[in-house]
């Protein structure tokens, strides 16, 4: 792990002496301007990136940013004569506090709807500079302190500034990416619900998120009016800059540090040369090699470059972990089921009294009561639409009920958010298991360790620990989207376990695994209860059911039928009629 | 200013708010036409309307070579004929790009297949606006017609005070935006096309277990689609000048008013893009005329905002 981020490290300096002697050695004063530029808008991909390669939220607004920032710096050198190495730092916050304004509102839209509103916020403010009368706004020569106004006769100094910046950025999105942030935006990006049942704020890391962004890109606006020495309404609001920062991103690869960097050193001399070369004969070739660049990613290779190279130098590799599972002496598939001492007496930790949710006509659960008490493994069964997952929606939060109400420990959790209900000690799994599958396994857990976490050690702590419970320790170090589907349903349950929660809620865990699977992830949340947490589990396949759970609560149009222990429950005729059906009564009769 | 001078002033701005709204109503339909059916936000929507809107001009030249004179027909002649030339464009465009990442095999992508749709119709946008510039060059253009310098005078009303003109190339292209939409109404609902993209449109798999070719669907959709902002485009090029970068401003436009009637409603899309006729000439009683354009991007994002389904969206929550 160390030696790795040791080598991004030196990836990075390498990169940038080679940068800064590349500059040094450039004479034309063309050539010295694109070496400033390409920075510049290396820059604008990371801040993309920052927001929408994590986040996975796609802007394309970014212009706002970055207009703002360059449009500061210029009035405020021609109007108060305020010197660039302080007014880029003020236009980085101004960035900053738009991403906030736009950010509050905005976060409320998803999908397509975000990404046309974002597109409003630059083109607003274009024709808003226009009619404020800056249709040419030129930076005032100052002979006086040149240096003082960022203003050099060499022109190679622009390019070794801007490679500063963009190392800086560079080394920022390096800190932030295996953070507690970079992990909580990639699992928003993954999976919203998911991450919010895993502890996450994602309304909170968003606005985070898009400020750091919105910084980044205000810092790179105001460089580049001082590098271009002229600021016009379409150069720094248009489409294209939007369009700019999005397309040097996904041509480079999305999601890391190199992608934005790839994307603008190819692309901005690429564009800039033919510019300079067939401008007069072709006018707007810039635009047609972004729009060719950006098609021609999206239908060869999605993932952009950088991804793309590495998946091809992986699969050369030959695989030097095979998977060791096969290794472990399988347990016989039909296990006894070892007797659990309960009294039915334990205090309540979960109650859900006549709640109630209906979508349109539909009555997906209608009153239901049932109590979870400390320490047992409660089984929800019913068959399918009984309203199984949206009981589970309405116990974490991600529904608020009709009629009414949950408590937790006694008190009310009805009209809490997901995450609150999360960090309070309700963790869950869903059906369709969501791994981020270009993270490691321990990353993947490291994701849901921060909800109790003080620090990002303690997260990996805790992260291990959860790990080492389901008995994943061999595949801590793999790609999530190398794993089986039982690895995979245990990485999801060490995903809930690294919040370390009190009672779990677990949503088909056994769906789709065959028997002998499905008996191995029983015994593991058995082993996972005989700790004293607390389980509640949806589930289809009644015979592992009957070997794992205390009780059973059965739902049947979304209306509790009958429930007790699991030798009553499955001799009951209601029950039988209701979800076993009749050849259940033959086999068991 | 007094109160007649105030009423003609509101009363002008009505009506060139109608007259431009029915055009970007047509123009709006189109846009929905392939949202709905596809799924897809066409970013490139406004430049396959700046395609129809020069499609329009050439043939304008064709008919009245020298650029002005000729029949009163000419100018919605050549409009009517954008829309083939555009459909053709769409249809190739849908065939070689858009089908790649749509339909059946979008599906079939990782997670992000929504937003590589979206991108590569930006991707699009660029090649069209930008290869616009070199084909078409940046001198904006105009088809000059008689009728468009001539209008017809309603009043005076109110004891000689007030008067409104009525522009006779604008409401002729109205009249002609409004058959256009009633016209592809009774296609959707009458016709066996109309039908199979209603079917693809609600559930492409069961239109497909059903014999419909779901591909061919889609790319008569999105060919379907931007004929008709095209037609709207050489429409609207009689009474506008326009340059290969006026998609942009338009594609808010569109969207705006598709929003406003609910993504994927066609006449939800036709009185949305009314409405944001009407604000935009509206706006101009009490903002500078730069700022018209600012005044629909405000609209639009307190439609966004005040509504986020949209205004027929419905907001549910899966895990």
């Amino acid at each position: 792990m160390n030696t790795l981020r040791h080598r991004h490290t030196i990836a990075i300096v390498v990169f940038g002496i080679v940068y800064a002697a590349i500059t040094m050695f450039v004479e034309n004063s063309y050539y010295q301007l694109i070496m400033a530029v390409v920075p510049v808008w290396a820059v604008m991909g990371l801040a993309w990136n920052l927001f929408s390669g994590y986040s996975g939220l796609v802007s394309f607004g970014h212009a706002a940013f970055f207009g703002l920032g360059a449009y500061f710096v210029a009035l405020a050198q021609t109007h108060w004569g305020l010197s660039p190495w302080i007014s880029i730092p003020c236009a980085g916050v101004l960035g900053g506090l738009a991403g906030i304004v736009v950010g509050m509102p905005t976060f409320r839209l998803r999908g397509h709807y975000f990404a046309l509103a974002m597109l409003a916020y630059p083109l607003a403010l274009l024709y808003v500079f226009e009619w404020l009368g800056y249709q040419e706004l030129t930076l005032p020569m100052q002979r006086e302190a040149p240096i003082l106004y960022m203003q050099f006769e060499d022109h190679r100094v622009y390019g070794l500034l801007a490679l500063a910046l963009m190392l800086g950025a560079m080394a920022l999105t390096r800190r932030l990416e295996r953070s507690r942030f970079g992990l909580s935006l990639l699992a928003i990006k993954q999976d919203e619900a998911a991450a919010e049942a895993a502890g996450i704020d994602a309304r909170a890391w968003k606005l985070k998120a898009l400020t750091l962004s919105g910084a980044m890109a205000g810092a790179a606006g105001g460089f580049y009016a001082i590098v271009l020495l002229v600021v016009t309404p379409a150069a720094v609001f248009g489409m294209l800059v939007s369009a700019q920062a999005l397309i040097v991103t996904m041509f480079g690869g999305v999601g890391t540090v190199w992608g934005p960097v790839i994307g603008a050193v190819v692309l901005v001399p690429l564009s800039e040369l033919l510019h300079a070369k067939l401008g007069n004969l072709v006018p707007g070739i810039q635009g047609v090699v972004y729009g060719v660049a950006i098609v021609a990613v999206i239908l060869l290779a999605p993932e952009g470059v950088f991804w793309k190279l590495r998946d091809l130098r992986q699969s050369r590799r030959v695989p030097d972990d095979e998977p060791v599972a096969a290794a472990a002496a399988a347990p016989a598939a039909d296990i006894a089921r070892p007797e659990r001492h309960r009294t039915g007496q334990e205090a309540v930790i979960l109650e859900a009294r006549g709640v109630s949710k209906s979508f349109g006509g539909l009555k997906a659960v209608q009153s239901v009561s049932f109590e979870v008490r400390e320490g047992e493994i409660l089984g929800i069964i019913g068959p399918n639409g009984a309203g199984k997952t949206t009981l589970f929606n309405l116990l974490n939060g991600f529904v608020r009920p009709d009629e009414g109400e949950v408590r937790l420990d006694g008190r009310v959790i009805t009209g809490t958010r997901p995450d609150q209900i999360c960090a309070a000690g309700v963790g869950r799994t869903f059906q369709v298991v969501k791994p981020f599958r270009r993270m490691t396994v321990l990353d993947n857990v490291v994701v849901g360790a921060f909800v109790h976490a003080s620090s990002e050690a303690d997260a990996r702590q805790r992260a291990q620990e959860a790990v080492r419970r389901v008995g994943l320790e061999a595949e801590s170090g793999r790609l999530a989207g190398q794993l089986s589907t039982k690895q995979l349903r245990l990485l999801e349950l060490a995903r809930a376990l690294a919040g370390q929660p009190k009672l779990l809620l677990l949503d088909e865990t056994l769906a789709g695994l065959g028997p002998q699977d499905a008996a191995e992830v029983v015994d593991v949340i058995r082993s996972l209860a005989g700790t004293g947490l607390t389980v509640v589990i949806i589930e289809h396949t009644m015979p592992a059911m009957v070997k794992l759970v205390d009780r059973f609560v059965v739902l049947d149009h979304g209306a509790v039928l009958t429930s007790g222990l699991p030798a009553a429950v499955t001799r009951d005729p209601a029950v039988i009629d209701a979800y076993l059906g009749k050849r259940w009564r033959a086999a068991h009769a | 200013m007094n109160g007649a001078q105030l009423a003609e002033n509101f009363l002008q701005a009505l009506t060139a708010g109608i007259l431009t709204g029915v055009i970007y109503g047509l123009m709006c339909v189109g846009l929905s036409l392939i949202f709905g059916v596809m799924r897809v936000i066409n970013f490139a929507q406004g430049d396959f309307m700046m395609l129809g809107m020069y499609a329009a001009w050439f043939v304008f030249g064709l008919l009245v070579p020298g650029g002005s004179g000729g029949s009163v027909f000419a100018p919605y002649i050549a409009a009517l004929a954008a829309g083939p030339m555009v459909f053709v464009a769409g249809v190739l465009v849908h065939k070689l790009l858009v089908s790649r990442v749509t339909g059946m095999r979008g599906n079939a992508l990782e997670s992000e297949g929504h937003y590589a749709q979206l991108i590569l119709t930006l991707g699009i946008a660029l090649i069209l606006q930008n290869g616009g510039l070199f084909v078409f060059g940046s001198q904006p253009v105009s088809i000059s017609t008689p009728l468009s310098s001539n209008a017809w005078e309603v009043g005076p009303l109110y004891g000689e005070l007030v008067s409104v003109f009525v522009n006779q190339g604008q409401l002729v292209s109205a009249v002609i935006a409004a058959i256009a939409v009633l016209g592809f109404v009774v296609l959707m609902n009458r016709s066996r096309l109309g039908k199979a993209l209603r079917a693809a449109a609600d559930n492409p798999e069961a239109a497909l277990y059903m014999g419909i070719d779901v591909e061919r669907a889609h790319r008569i959709a999105f060919g379907f689609g931007v004929a008709i902002t095209g037609v709207g485009g050489g429409l609207l090029a009689s009474s506008y000048p326009f340059q290969p970068y006026v998609g942009l401003e338009y594609v808010i436009v569109m969207y705006a008013g598709v929003v406003l009637g609910g993504l994927g409603s066609v006449s939800g899309a036709f009185f949305g893009g009314l409405t944001i006729g009407l604000v935009q000439q509206l706006s101009t009683l009490f903002l500078p005329q730069q700022l018209q354009n600012t005044a629909i991007f405000v609209v639009f994002l307190a439609i966004v905002l005040v509504r986020p389904q949209g205004l027929f969206g419905r907001a549910v929550r899966r895990a």
